[in-house]
């Protein structure tokens, strides 16, 4: 066989690319999960009874302990895969699909705020504040969905509206008081959760206020009228409801804002470069109000999940951990829209899935520990180059032109 | 002591850095390594000082071949090295920073910086440094930062001194009494690697000058060859190092600030009551010493600095209150003196860059949307009409090298429809090239009857350049005068002499 210099060319071509992809940040985001898979692992064989027994004989029958070790895991994880995707030990079909859209059902909140934290992210702030812009726009929409009566249809959308705006404002107050105060959005943001989490306690408390009517001394509130509920989407069977829809439409929305249109090229110039931002004549005070504010609209969206998606009365533990969950999935999406996509949805199907490894008497925690380390790996680049051997960060052009021409084409339509 | 490199190659990836470069360096000699910004001289040095392995070659130090795994080997063995961005501690006093890595103890490990002291003071009444062994850091001026760092270096017995690009951050006074005390420093017996782009520094200090172009070695010259010879033996091409301007008649007033105060960030006034004309077709100069207000009288022109007191009129156009979007759309073109803070986002592609302040209107925006047809197709014409390096449109501009970077910055700004021009340092780090380049540019915007403001420290550039120069000292114009006007003279007036 001849090769002629053209091909020569060609492979050196792949192999560049080859190297720029393994170096890139999806394949690492992706390392990073396999990694986290590998110590959650750990864990399950770690924390399995047979195993160690096996372990104390392993120099007579190492194959003993080997078999429980692969046995624990393999057990582990199918019953994360029941749990998260498909249940194949239902008795009928209905009930065998029923873990999917549970995935789906904890992804939506997690993909929404996962798009607000992202957001901010990208205009250079930290938005720790997820928690309390939940609240907050929870605590809006209860009052909407409880307090006020209007016809099916617009009571849902008044409510949902007046969530995002809650939300919004409270993620613009941050943006303000850094812009005219220079405080600092982290130390704002966290404080602004205490007072949110006591302001949404104090409303579900008040005899007056929004408290379950002739509920007990706990705080809580009334159900969402039937009106103001996110309607289910596969029928009474499922618990699955709009709240996915949104977070979809959420993620394109977002894409095109950041990726697309020339606000969200501002933003990420502020994010990039403030100097040369304000060089060019950009008002970077404004732009941080302004981006705090669609950070927190984007939170919003996984308030009105959490307030309008319940059919029971609201607890003040409403957010449960989205408002932190939502800057891992940021994280590990790299704030890009399809990353924090894919994000969600994984640690979405952690939640779906963990009671049912519980049933198998493993710790729910272990997809914590999981979802942890995942992060950690994600944070630290240099140490999943270490463990795979991959190569230093290319930076050649090969996959951006590539990337350039895939998404010209879109442009183009 | 002699330096000796043979056939020192380094690559990164597919580039190849330094390809078989050999050179001599023989004691007491003071030998230049001229090469343009991204040559490969820091690279060799880098190498030379244990920072990078070399892919081949060897070192030798009076022809013993030396193996160093590390910066703490070569300096052991005697080579000492001022980088371009000193690595000092602005909180530490003189002979701490002096004695960092290489503490004197006592013996219950107690800092003993009485030794420090007099080896500091020692060098510095040798060589006539004038430094206070306790005088913190950061409280010194660049040009005695540097000393500090040479001081480091003798003090560790080092006998090859490497200086990388070290006029970079003085003025042209700190310029030669770097080169007093590199003469004195050779006829002690050391050796100095002078790194450098500048062929006035090399003409007026090298002993030798070896010529580095693309990594590899492209000759030998004599310091006392022409410039010219220098300039095309560097670039690999004729260069035009002089400016050509024609006569153009005068227009009406294009730019007119009156009383301009500006009061700074240490609430002093760092512009103090300044006036001048610019009419079109005219470039005025600002010269003057770095630090003499220069850089707040460009940001109050641009709208990021409010003034105080005065007025700044762009035609009829009162601009002394705008904001920057107001002065930008007013036809205000900007290029800031930082490129890297001010002018450019390096994370941005060559194309994001280029409608980095046009980006609320057509043809880059439609509405709130982007307009990439319209954005590729005139990024590419840009990129061809400014000669631009790059590998496209979609390179990130913190790949692109300082010259390139630049051009972007005045592609973008000359590309608009411009009522005044202010260029601030527009050529400082960027290769000569490229000087010669974006200096036709600017005189083709003079030429085409703009109003230009141009600030530089560069006397050569100054002179090249002006119709007018005007010399500011602690925030003042000390004089206004001709374009022609004697070097001499501008020197007394930078510091502070009026005429």
């Amino acid at each position: 066989m001849t090769t002629t210099p053209k091909a020569v060319k060609a492979d050196a071509r792949w192999s560049i690319a080859a190297k720029e992809i393994v170096s890139g940040g999806a394949f690492r985001a992706f390392l990073s999960v396999l990694l986290g898979f590998v110590v959650g692992a750990l864990f399950m064989v770690g924390s399995n009874e047979e195993f160690l027994k096996a372990l104390s004989y392993f120099t007579a029958r190492p194959t003993d302990a080997l078999t429980a070790g692969w046995g624990a895991i393999a057990d582990g994880y199918a019953a994360l895969f029941r749990g998260s995707i498909y249940n194949y030990n239902a008795d009928n079909l209905v009930a065998a699909l029923r873990p999917i859209t549970e995935t789906l059902r904890f992804a939506a909140p997690l993909i929404a705020a996962g798009l607000g934290v992202a957001l901010a992210f990208r205009v250079g702030l930290f938005n720790i504040g997820a928690s309390g812009q939940i609240l907050f726009g929870a605590l809006a929409a209860t009052a909407v969905s409880t307090r006020v009566e209007l016809p099916w249809g617009i009571h849902l959308v008044v409510a949902a509206v007046t969530a995002i705006i809650a939300s919004a404002a409270y993620g613009a107050l941050v943006g303000f008081l850094k812009a005219r105060t220079g405080a600092h959005e982290v130390i704002v943001t966290i404080m602004l959760n205490y007072i949110a989490a006591g302001l949404l306690t104090f409303a579900f408390r008040q005899e007056s206020l929004l408290r379950e009517t002739g509920g007990g001394g706990t705080p809580k509130s009334d159900a969402p009228a039937e009106t103001a509920q996110l309607p289910l989407l596969l029928g009474d069977s499922y618990m699955l409801h709009a709240g996915i829809v949104l977070a979809l439409v959420a993620v394109v929305i977002y894409w095109w804002l950041m990726e697309r249109s020339t606000i969200g090229y501002r933003f990420r110039m502020v994010g990039h470069n403030a100097d040369a931002a304000r060089t060019a004549g950009i008002n970077v005070e404004l732009t941080f109000v302004a981006a705090m504010a669609v950070s927190g609209a984007f939170v919003g969206l996984a308030a009105i999940n959490q307030a309008l998606g319940a059919r029971a009365g609201l607890t003040p533990d409403i957010d449960g951990s989205i408002g932190f969950d939502a800057i891992t999935v940021a994280l590990l999406g790299s704030s890009t829209a399809p990353g924090v996509l894919l994000a969600g949805l994984l640690f979405g199907a952690f939640k779906a899935g963990a009671p049912s490894m519980q049933v198998i008497g493993l710790s729910p925690e272990v997809t914590g520990v999981v979802q942890g380390f995942i992060v950690l790996f994600i944070a630290a680049p240099p140490l999943i180059r270490a463990i795979f051997r991959l190569p230093a960060p290319q930076k050649t052009t090969v996959v951006a032109d590539w990337w350039a021409r895939l998404t010209r084409k879109k442009a183009a339509k | 002591m002699k330096l000796e490199l043979r056939g020192i190659t380094k690559r990164f990836g597919t580039l190849v850095a330094n390809d078989n470069i050999n050179l001599v360096v023989k004691p007491g000699e003071i030998h230049s390594l001229l090469g343009e910004n991204g040559a490969g001289k820091s690279t060799l040095m880098n190498v030379l000082y244990g920072l990078y392995a070399a892919d081949g070659g060897e070192i030798l130090l009076d022809d013993v071949v030396q193996n160093f795994k590390g910066p703490g080997d070569a300096m052991a063995a005697g080579i000492g090295m001022v980088h371009q961005h000193f690595m000092l501690i602005p909180v530490f006093t003189v002979a701490e920073n002096v004695v960092l890595g290489n503490e004197p103890t006592s013996a219950l490990g107690v800092l003993n910086l009485d030794e420090a002291r007099k080896r500091v003071r020692e060098i510095s009444d040798r060589f006539g440094f004038d430094i206070d062994p306790d005088a913190l850091v950061e409280d010194l001026p660049v040009g005695s930062q540097q000393r500090v760092e040479i001081i480091k270096a003798l003090a560790r017995n080092a006998k090859v001194l490497v200086l990388d690009e070290p006029t970079a951050v003085l003025t042209p006074q700190e310029t030669d009494e770097l080169m007093g005390i590199m003469r004195d420093l050779a006829k002690a017996g050391t050796s100095i690697v002078f790194i450098t782009h500048k062929l006035r520094e090399v003409q007026a200090v090298a002993d030798r000058i070896t010529v580095i172009r693309l990594g590899a070695v492209v000759g030998e010259a004599k310091p006392t060859d022409s410039a010219g010879s220098l300039a095309t033996l560097m670039v690999g091409r004729e260069v035009d190092l002089n400016v050509h301007k024609s006569k153009v008649s005068l227009g009406s007033s294009g730019l007119r600030v009156s009383g301009l105060t500006v009061v700074g960030d240490r609430h002093t006034k760092v512009v103090d009551d300044v006036s001048f004309d610019v009419r079109g077709g005219e470039i005025l100069a600002i010269a003057g010493v770095q630090g003499n207000g220069q850089t707040e009288l460009a940001e109050a022109l641009v709208g990021l600095r409010t003034p105080s007191a005065g007025s700044i009129h762009l035609g009829e156009l009162d601009i002394t209150h705008s904001s920057v979007r107001e002065v930008i759309d007013a036809g205000v073109g900007y290029i800031p003196e930082d490129r890297k803070k001010d002018g450019l986002v390096g994370d941005f592609t060559v194309a994001e860059n280029f409608m980095l302040n046009k980006s609320y209107a057509p043809p880059f925006a439609k509405g709130i949307s982007i307009d990439f047809a319209n954005r590729d197709r005139l990024s590419d014409e840009l990129i061809s009409d400014f000669d631009v390096r790059t590998p496209g449109r979609e390179t990130l501009a913190k790949q692109l090298s300082g010259g390139n970077q630049q051009k972007v910055v005045v592609a973008r700004e000359l590309s608009r429809d411009l009522s005044l021009l202010i260029a601030s340092q527009p050529t400082r780090g960027v290769d000569v090239g490229s000087i010669e380049f974006i200096h036709e540019q600017i005189v083709a915007t003079r030429d085409a009857g703009k109003p230009v403001v141009i600030i530089s420290t560069e006397l050569d550039e100054v002179t090249a350049l002006a119709d007018r120069i005007a010399v500011m000292y602690r925030g003042r114009i000390i004089g206004i005068v001709d374009g022609k006007e004697s070097r001499e003279k501008l020197g007394k007036m930078m510091a502070g002499v009026a005429v």
